[in-house]
């Protein structure tokens, strides 16, 4: 006969059975039942300042470890401000529970104080979701939640618990298994499209391996590496997939798609064979779609069905894992070797290493002498090394984050790739930082992004979690700047953020107990990062103040072709021919 | 652009319409005709969905509907391989005159009055979407004040049954 206890507890039993560790949350009246036997667990609770920033240090920790991220609210406002991170995580299948008090049962319904009908709110942005208001379902509905953001194509997924049901008498009881009839993700590929794939790519003349952020997911970057060894094929990496292969490794040409490299798009676009692992063709990888590698063939490997001909169609589907499609693939291509068959792309490299080597990527340091962004992020890359973990918030500094820092080792970039979300950066960081803590953990940041979670330096230093934040302060919405530069005529309407004066972003640092650091010239900025370096005691901000006027290059303008891409404003790039 | 059938099957569990509808609304699909009603199953309820969409978005539509977890099967049913009925009840207008013209269709149409009040009758009729439209047609003349139809609601021709492994999966479980 077990033991009587609430269902607060059992909701607390029932994170420790899941392995949970971490949550980050704020307390409130629906989900204060639950906070009280928190507090005798030996679950780390780590109290955010914004519920927002909870979600997104959920997504770090997930992102940077692999375990499922934890983020509680309460009711009303504090389940609504968890929405953006949410869906975050939903378009960047970051696995990640988020737990929302809920009015008691008998109020739902009633427009009670603080009441949102969250479960109905977050539908559309999770994998799956609860409302529980019966005590003796927390167990369960928790165990699933678990099992269903971690497994297939991860996911956030959210279970709303009334406060009744909090408050309840319940018993113990975890389940041994789940039972979802509905839910059988495919995780072993189909061994006859596997061997049709390894042919195809064998008789290619210029295939491209185009791979997604869920290679890393699935933790396929060895067998990814052994994939692209053992048949030469160039690599391209997208924004979500940045690390999973070195980019020392001379087979990779970099990021594609938008602000992508000229090899990596001129690969993709001329390629006759895109082998797409864990990738979505995002509108901003492919541009204009009707456009995007017209003479490719496509072998679609994805753990997600819809994913593969959602927006271009597969002529090699493989529904699977990667973690196993992928070594499968490298088996199944062995054998064909082995039979003769050796792809043969001596013609291919030629011409891609002539992009490679005509347009490298590159930025002009500002006339005027003072410092350029893409100069401090280059160094920061160099300086802190492969080994530190880079999340970027959304915009021109994260761009140059991506194209700019060298990332050898798959979850040591983290960025909002699907949302987009200007405030990442920060809380994401502060959760990569709690899952690996002895590990740099930097947040690369602009001055906007920066302003929209900043005051969750208030939780690093409080709990002792000494992030560092490289500010790339230009006083502007940059990325939005550079828009309206190109598109309106340089008309800069609500793009002046006048950050250069105000706030004074030491005097904030040092308000929150960070260390403030300031450097505005090429001379001061490999000192000013190593001296943040060396603080390792309290969180830094370093303010860097930079060019406003720099860009991000190249680019694909939205909604234009591939072949359209400039390397600089009014330059285009010499392609070549085709043979 | 064509007319589908889908038959989806899916958990009886709260806010599994909401998740159906959302989904078709969040993604852009548009909705003909939807149903929902129990099976033979306690715990499974069966939805008819009618979509008229192209081949490739029928596709995203049915993968997009098997990521939600409720749903246990998407089947669709080809009209020509399955039994496809609406109900319909319309009221119209009828005088005097126009009574037995109206009784007259009702019968060639093997409908039937369900109500009659002095200056109206209330038809019941079942059937596929075509003798439904075919109906309506033939009455609109005599003044229709009121029409309500049920979604359509299909089932494959034939001794199989598409909720047998369904079943027999959500036995297993138990």
């Amino acid at each position: 006969m077990s033991e009587q206890i609430t269902g607060a507890q059992s909701l607390v039993h029932a994170l420790e059975a899941a392995g949970v560790t971490d949550v980050f949350g704020i307390p409130g009246g629906a989900i204060l039942p639950l906070y009280d036997p928190l507090f005798d667990s030996t679950i780390r609770h780590i109290l955010v300042r914004h519920e927002q920033a909870g979600g997104h240090a959920a997504e770090g920790y997930a992102a940077a470890s692999g375990r499922v991220g934890v983020c509680l609210a309460t009711s009303g406002p504090g389940a609504t401000n968890l929405v953006t991170p949410i869906a975050d995580a939903h378009m960047d299948s970051v696995p990640m529970v988020a737990i929302t008090g809920q009015v008691p049962s008998s109020s739902i319904g009633t427009d009670a104080f603080q009441e949102a009908d969250i479960r109905g709110i977050t539908m559309p942005i999770t994998k799956h979701n609860y409302l529980v208001t019966n005590a003796d379902d927390i167990p369960r509905a928790i165990a699933e939640a678990f099992y269903l953001a971690s497994s297939g194509r991860p996911g956030p997924v959210l279970v709303d618990v009334s406060k009744d049901a909090l408050q309840a008498l319940t018993t113990f009881d975890w389940p041994t298994s789940v039972n979802l009839p509905g839910y059988h993700p495919v995780t072993k590929p189909h061994s006859k499209q596997i061997r049709e794939a390894a042919k195809m790519i064998l008789a290619s003349k210029q295939p491209v391996l185009y791979v997604g952020g869920g290679t890393i997911r699935a933790n396929a970057s060895e067998s990814l590496r052994q994939l692209a060894d053992i048949t030469g094929i160039p690599v391209v990496t997208t924004l979500m997939a940045r690390g999973v292969f070195p980019d020392s490794h001379p087979l990779n040409l970099g990021m594609p798609g938008m602000h992508g490299t000229v090899a990596a798009v001129g690969a993709l676009q001329k390629s006759d064979l895109l082998i797409t692992l864990g990738a979505r063709f995002d509108d901003r990888v492919t541009g204009r779609l009707s456009t995007f590698a017209p003479n490719a063939a496509v072998i679609h490997a994805d753990i997600d069905p819809a994913e593969i001909g959602k927006n271009r169609v597969a002529d090699i589907p493989i529904v699977g894992d990667l973690a196993e499609i992928i070594p499968e693939l490298v088996a199944a291509i062995k054998v064909e070797q082995a039979a003769g068959a050796v792809g043969e792309y001596e013609g291919w490299w030629a011409q891609l290493n002539r992009l490679r080597t005509t347009y490298p990527l590159g930025y002009d340091l500002p006339e005027d002498g003072t410092l350029s962004p893409q100069y401090v992020i280059e160094r920061l890359g160099d300086i802190s090394g492969p080994d530190s973990i880079y999340a970027a918030g959304v915009g021109q500094h994260q761009m140059w984050a991506a194209q700019f820092v060298k990332y050898e080792k798959p979850r040591t970039w983290l960025n909002s790739g699907g949302l987009g979300t200007m405030g990442y950066s920060v809380p994401a960081a502060m959760g990569a930082k709690v899952a690996m803590p002895d590990t740099t953990v930097w947040a690369i940041d602009g001055d906007g992004c920066f302003q929209m979670t900043n005051q969750e330096l208030a939780t690093c230093t409080i709990n002792e979690i000494p992030i560092k934040v490289a500010l790339i302060n230009n006083s502007s919405l940059g990325m939005v700047r550079q828009w309206q530069t190109l598109f309106y005529n340089s008309r800069y309407s609500n793009t002046d953020l006048h950050s250069h004066r105000f706030p004074d972003f030491v005097k904030l640092a040092e308000a929150y107990g960070c260390y403030g650091l300031q450097c505005d010239s090429a001379e001061q900025v490999d000192a000013t990062i190593e001296k943040a370096l060396s603080m390792n005691d309290a969180p830094v901000v370093i303010d860097f103040i930079v060019h406003r006027d720099a860009m991000v290059w190249p680019m694909v303008a939205a909604g234009a072709s591939n072949d359209e891409l400039m390397v600089a404003r009014s330059m285009a790039p010499e392609w070549g021919s085709d043979d | 652009m064509s007319r589908h059938t889908l038959s989806v099957l899916v958990e009886d569990k709260p806010g599994v319409l909401a998740r159906v509808a959302s989904l078709f609304s969040r993604r852009g699909f548009n909705i003909e005709s939807l149903a929902v009603g129990p099976t033979e199953v306690p715990e499974v309820s069966r939805m008819t969905i009618v979509v008229n969409v192209e081949g490739a978005i029928l596709e995203q539509v049915t993968k997009q509907l098997n990521k939600l977890i409720n749903v246990l099967k998407i089947v669709e049913l080809d009209k020509d391989a399955s039994v496809q009925r609406e109900i319909m009840l319309v009221k119209v207008k009828a005088d005097l005159e126009s009574r037995s013209h109206i009784l007259e269709t009702v019968q060639l149409f093997r409908a039937k009055v369900v109500d009659v009040a002095t200056d109206a009758v209330t038809i019941e009729a079942t059937g596929a979407h075509d003798k439904l439209d075919a109906l309506l047609r033939v009455l609109e003349p005599f003044g229709i004040k009121e029409l309500v139809k049920s979604g359509l609601v299909a089932v494959g021709r034939g001794p199989r049954s598409i909720t047998d492994r369904s079943v027999r999966s959500l036995d297993r479980s138990a």
